[in-house]
């Protein structure tokens, strides 16, 4: 006789059939998909900023080339696209965040709604710092 | 008998590592991947912002400081991809059959594009 003892064993658990399209049933999991597929966007964004940094390495030239690249209307779509998902992804992510960090002061949690204020805080810092950078230094 | 220690113990993942690549991930590219892309995507190619010049932004860009803080944003981005599309393919395509092929396709690509960056960041400019 098997048992889960056994080298040999192995469970079968009865899995239902899911749709491969599930979650074009309801709207709050095609939320849930388009959260997911906002990580496609954040890796488009790494191959963009390192053919900036690229551009901006090699020759004045070629950051101009670079800019006229990005005002073709292809590029402004795409990027467009890809910033809805960016904010998307911050606005999800910042707002699990709380849910899953326990910080405890006195030895109580300190409620997640606390906890928000402060990271959304820190993405204003955070991306006015990077404006000044860029545009005002 | 428990076999929990010494060499019949449990086999060690580097799920957890994963998992807080992701979550390191995930934070640096929602802080700084919103403005960055704004700048760069919209703002200055339809002009509402006069673009930097290349001398400032050279002297930026090539700052050591600055190409350590893209390398972390790339490679820690890069891990999160990997790991959130590869559960995105398995879970909302139904593929897990073929999780182990997505895993090689979506990490290796994650560190193929992180060399990529630091050799970028670092030999290339």
């Amino acid at each position: 006789m098997s048992t889960s003892t056994d080298p040999g064993f192995q469970a079968r658990l009865y899995r239902p059939p899911v749709p491969r399209f599930w979650w074009a049933r309801r709207r709050s999991y095609l939320l849930f998909i388009l959260r997911e597929l906002s990580s496609l966007f954040v890796a488009w964004f790494v191959a963009y900023l390192l053919v900036l940094a690229y551009a901006v390495g090699q020759s004045e030239s070629a950051y101009q080339r670079f800019l006229d690249w990005s005002a073709n209307p292809f590029m402004i779509a795409l990027n467009a696209v890809a910033l809805g998902f960016a904010v998307l992804h911050a606005v999800t992510f910042f707002q699990a965040a709380p849910q899953a960090t326990v910080v405890r002061l006195r030895g109580r949690r300190v409620p997640p709604t606390l906890l928000a204020g402060p990271i959304f805080a820190a993405w204003v810092v955070v991306s006015g710092f990077l404006i000044w950078l860029v545009v005002l230094a | 008998m428990s076999g929990r220690s010494g060499r019949s113990g449990p086999k060690r993942s580097a799920e957890p590592f994963i998992w807080l690549g992701f979550s390191a991930g995930g934070v640096v590219a929602a802080l700084a991947i919103p403005a960055l892309l704004f700048l760069f995507g919209l703002a200055f190619p339809l002009g509402w912002i006069d673009p930097p010049d290349h001398a400032h932004l050279d002297a930026v860009v090539t700052h050591a400081v600055t190409r350590l803080a893209l390398l972390g944003l790339c490679v820690l981005s890069l891990i999160h991809f990997a790991h959130r599309f590869r559960f995105t393919l398995i879970d909302g395509l139904q593929l897990r059959r073929y999780d182990q092929l997505i895993a090689a396709g979506t990490y290796g690509t994650a560190l193929v594009g992180s060399v990529l960056a630091g050799y970028v960041l670092f030999f290339a400019i």
